[in-house]
């Protein structure tokens, strides 16, 4: 992540768009994390070299992302902050594994490139359907979905307080990061001024849970939060979850790609 | 009932590090009266009110609301009589929703979900911000924060309520809003502020913070008036001069 | 070390979701029975301070580089081990949700290496001794190295494991380790000197007296650790990918289920077409190349095909979203 800034004015745009009204967006939020979870699940189970046959799975995050009104942009962002670390990491394959795997007329593919083809496959995939999936739902529904499905009461009531302080907390980093940066005259912030800057923070944090603690008692606040206000899974989300696990078992057992090349002039074996 | 809604008697705080906040302030609240609470920084305002919802226990001292002393055995009925609108209302507003935010007292005094957005819902009116019900707290302004956390303490339906600064962060619009809004209220209110004009227009009754004691008690327009003791006590008098 | 999706397998993310989702629904017990319940609004707040502290880079004196703080050890030094741990997980979550780092499936995985392995293992076996002992900053330092060489330690396990880079284990180490070690150390001279400044400035936040470790709960931590580096092991021994080979053995017991048929067909035509049935290359088999050239070729065109199919439908989708309904 490049800097605080930036982030918190990602999380800005992530928050407008969760609250959009598409039909994407009107769904129970426990079904898109239950078809995002399958497809993460379905995208993991390919074996290391498929390439082609992971392509039909793309049709999830972009049908979301289309229906749901997320710019491809946005997206296409988001997936590329992450591609670099998988770039590198698969660099080693076209070298490691060098044994033929596929010819297309004079070019003869080795294994590795098909297993580093694979693995930025994956990567694209899984980050678009991540980012898709937040999108489309918004953080307090996120939780509210984990909370329903079984997360620990205590996890999903702490992440709803952490993005809402996100901003908060955030925006007082960037302006003492920025108060500092006016007077040093381009010197990076060094580790001996880190205990101090990292630790005002901090207890600038600390008294501000108090605060906020305070506050929720002076409103009946025992412990727990009360059960949100909760939609139902009715045909619209069984339909929605069952027709995409549908279509990612249909990925995981038949290779559609190849089906589909090999109608095609010059594709037939 | 008793004709005094609010009983303070030599109230002492001394925070964990020492500093005493509050050196023995005595004064009664009456039904429906409208007092200001006004102090230079740090005076020690913010910590008295806190004592009158019990969110902070006495060193030594008493509070008592209505019949009842202030400890923890009655906190649940204080905080039901006594509604506190804090300071920074983002230390208030913490729900996804603006609605689900002001809703949250009443689900917390057991009134079911439909219930409860009604009652938020009206607070929400009552304080000119239905129309923010369905928007996320922070991405409003302090104007509209400051209503939002208004509204959360008004659903609640206290007999007193006490406000810490209502007027900081405010345009002069916002400011003008908020003033007539309070000027409405037939609730007991405490408004800790030292913003004079504000205290001018709103409490016919001030109590004067310095330093942690109580130091003035009487009507509002003759104590900022006056010169002298107004420097004393580190605060501005009211009108300013020419 | 956040590591993504596109690492791991289904198998070695499942597991570790088990792993980790215990632990939190663990810790969230835990603090239930002991009342700390109230603290789930300074939990999100320190979450929040985390995410953003995280991203703060200092430079690291004589190396010309810059590092930051992960948080994981100073959490555990201020709320506790298991409020930390819940802490963490969210930290974690809201970042593989909204930046891509670290993804969802590799979210048990990322804790594991992030969260539990210094919170539960470095933290009470190194940090809260020392600090007991009047030596919280060698504590820090200590706890942190040996946190970020054990996370570190976990990643190439769990990648190696996973079978999707190729890479070897002893490659990994070789890569891993010595790149984590001064992150580590600078982690530790992190914490110390954040956890200084606060029990200056703010002598009563800090857990007075951590806990060291109790015996039992050491016993399940080394039995849990023993545990998961022999399942690990276990899976890397048997197939690159566990959950394919869980299938394959699982499909033939369905048998008797009158999907079977279906399914059998199903797994004709991928034998019959896919240009790497059961991705088992063996040794450079020329014949098999040629073999399979035609449907490899097949395949890529079919690709190509399939991103242009998707492509459309999800620019027909958006269309007709963006046009105004017809009344
Ligand atoms: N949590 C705290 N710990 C120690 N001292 C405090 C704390 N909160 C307030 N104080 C001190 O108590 C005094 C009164 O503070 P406060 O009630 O906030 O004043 P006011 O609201 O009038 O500005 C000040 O000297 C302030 O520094
Ligand atoms: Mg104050």
């Amino acid at each position: 992540m490049a800097s605080l800034a930036d982030a918190l004015l990602d999380l800005r745009e992530m928050d407008r768009l969760a609250r959009l009204d598409t039909p994407i967006h009107r769904l129970e939020p426990r079904a898109k994390v239950l078809a995002t979870a399958l497809f993460l699940a379905v995208l993991a189970s390919f074996g290391p070299r498929e390439v082609s046959s992971l392509l039909p799975l793309a049709l999830f995050p972009v049908a979301l992302a289309a229906l749901g009104g997320i710019p491809f942009a946005l997206v296409v962002r988001k997936v590329a902050l992450g591609l670099p670390f998988i770039l590198v990491l698969g660099a080693f394959l076209p070298w490691l594994e060098r044994m033929p795997a596929l010819q297309v007329g004079p070019l003869v593919l080795s294994a590795g490139w098909l297993a580093y083809g694979s693995l930025l496959a994956r990567g694209i995939l899984a980050m678009a359907t991540a980012t898709v999936l937040v999108a489309a739902t918004g953080f307090g529904e996120m939780c509210a979905a984990l909370d329903r499905l079984g997360a620990p009461r205590a996890f999903s009531q702490q992440l709803l307080f952490l993005h809402r302080y996100l901003f908060l907390v955030g925006e007082e980093a960037e302006r003492a990061r920025q108060a500092r940066a006016l007077r040093a005259a381009g010197r990076p912030l060094s580790a001996r001024e880190f205990g101090p800057f990292a630790g005002h923070l901090l207890i600038r944090s600390w008294e501000r849970a108090e605060r906020v603690h305070l506050a929720l008692c002076a409103r009946g606040f025992e412990g727990t939060l009360p059960k949100r206000v909760q939609g139902r899974f009715r045909r619209r989300e069984w339909t929605f979850l069952l027709g995409w696990a549908t279509f990612f078992i249909l990925c995981r057992w038949r290779p559609l790609p190849v089906l589909l090349g090999s109608l095609l002039p010059g594709g037939a074996p | 009932m008793s004709h005094h809604l609010l009983d303070v008697r030599d109230l002492r705080h001394a925070y964990p590090d020492g500093t005493l906040a509050l050196d023995g302030p005595t004064f009664t609240l009456h039904h429906g009266e409208a007092v200001a609470l006004v102090g230079a920084n740090g005076a020690g305002k913010s910590t008295l009110l806190k004592h009158l919802n019990g969110s902070l226990r006495p060193t030594a001292g008493e509070v008592r609301v209505g019949e009842l002393p202030v400890h923890p055995g009655t906190l649940a009925q204080i905080r039901r009589t006594v509604g506190m609108v804090f300071q920074d209302p983002d230390d208030m507003l913490f729900m996804p929703t603006v609605l689900e935010d002001v809703a949250f007292g009443p689900r917390n005094q057991g009134f079911p979900v439909g219930e409860a957005d009604a009652r938020a819902l009206e607070a929400l009116q009552q304080v000119g911000a239905a129309h923010l019900a369905a928007k996320a707290p922070y991405h409003l302004s302090m104007g509209e924060k400051r209503r939002c956390a208004l509204a959360a303490v008004l659903a609640m339906a206290p007999d007193i309520l006490v406000l810490d600064e209502p007027s900081t962060g405010l345009d002069p619009r916002g400011r003008r809003l908020l003033v007539d809004l309070l000027r409405a209220f037939t609730h007991t209110r405490v408004l800790a502020t030292h913003d004079l004009d504000l205290a001018l227009r709103l409490c016919p009754r001030t109590l004067v913070l310095h330093r942690g004691r109580l130091v003035a008690d009487g009507p509002t327009r003759e104590i900022l008036a006056d010169r002298a003791r107004m420097e004393a006590w580190e605060l501005e008098a009211w009108p300013p001069e020419g | 070390m956040h590591m993504g999706d596109a690492l791991i397998s289904a198998t070695v993310g499942g597991t570790f979701w088990a792993v980790s989702g215990a632990s939190l629904a663990g810790a969230s017990r835990r603090l239930r029975r002991e009342g700390d319940e109230s603290r789930v609004p300074l939990m999100g707040v320190l979450g929040a301070f985390v995410f953003a502290v995280q991203m703060v880079n200092f430079a690291i004196p004589g190396t010309g580089s810059s590092g930051h703080l992960v948080g994981a050890l100073m959490l555990a030094a201020l709320l506790g081990p298991p409020a930390a741990l819940l802490v963490m997980g969210s930290v974690l979550l809201v970042q593989a949700l909204f930046f891509a780092d670290g993804g969802l499936l590799a979210f048990g995985c990322n804790l594991f290496n992030m969260g539990i392995l210094p919170i539960f293992v470095a933290f009470p076996l190194l940090y809260a001794p020392l600090a007991r002992r009047g030596r919280p900053g060698l504590g820090a330092l200590l706890a942190a190295g040996v946190g970020m060489e054990l996370g570190a330690l976990a990643v190439s396990l769990e990648t190696v494991a996973s079978g999707l880079t190729g890479l070897s284990f002893r490659a990994f180490l070789l890569a891993l380790l010595p790149i984590h070690l001064p992150i580590g150390l600078v982690e530790g001279v992190a914490t110390a000197l954040v956890l200084r400044f606060v029990a200056r400035a703010r002598p009563g936040l800090l857990v007075p007296r951590p806990e060291p470790i109790g015996r039992r709960v050491l016993g399940t931590i080394l039995g849990a650790a023993v545990l998961v580096a022999g399942l690990l092991s276990w899976i890397a021994s048997r197939q690159p990918d566990g959950l394919a080979w869980a299938t394959a053995r699982v499909a033939p017991a369905l048998g008797a289920a009158p999907g079977a048929a279906l399914h059998r067909l199903a797994a004709g035509i991928q034998q019959r077409t896919a240009f790497l049935p059961d991705y088992a290359l063996p040794g450079p088999d020329v014949n098999l190349l040629r073999q399979r050239s035609g449907t490899s070729l097949a395949g890529l065109l079919g690709g190509a095909v399939t991103l242009l199919l998707v492509a459309t439908v999800g620019w027909l989708l958006a269309r007709r979203r963006a046009s105004p309904p017809e009344a």
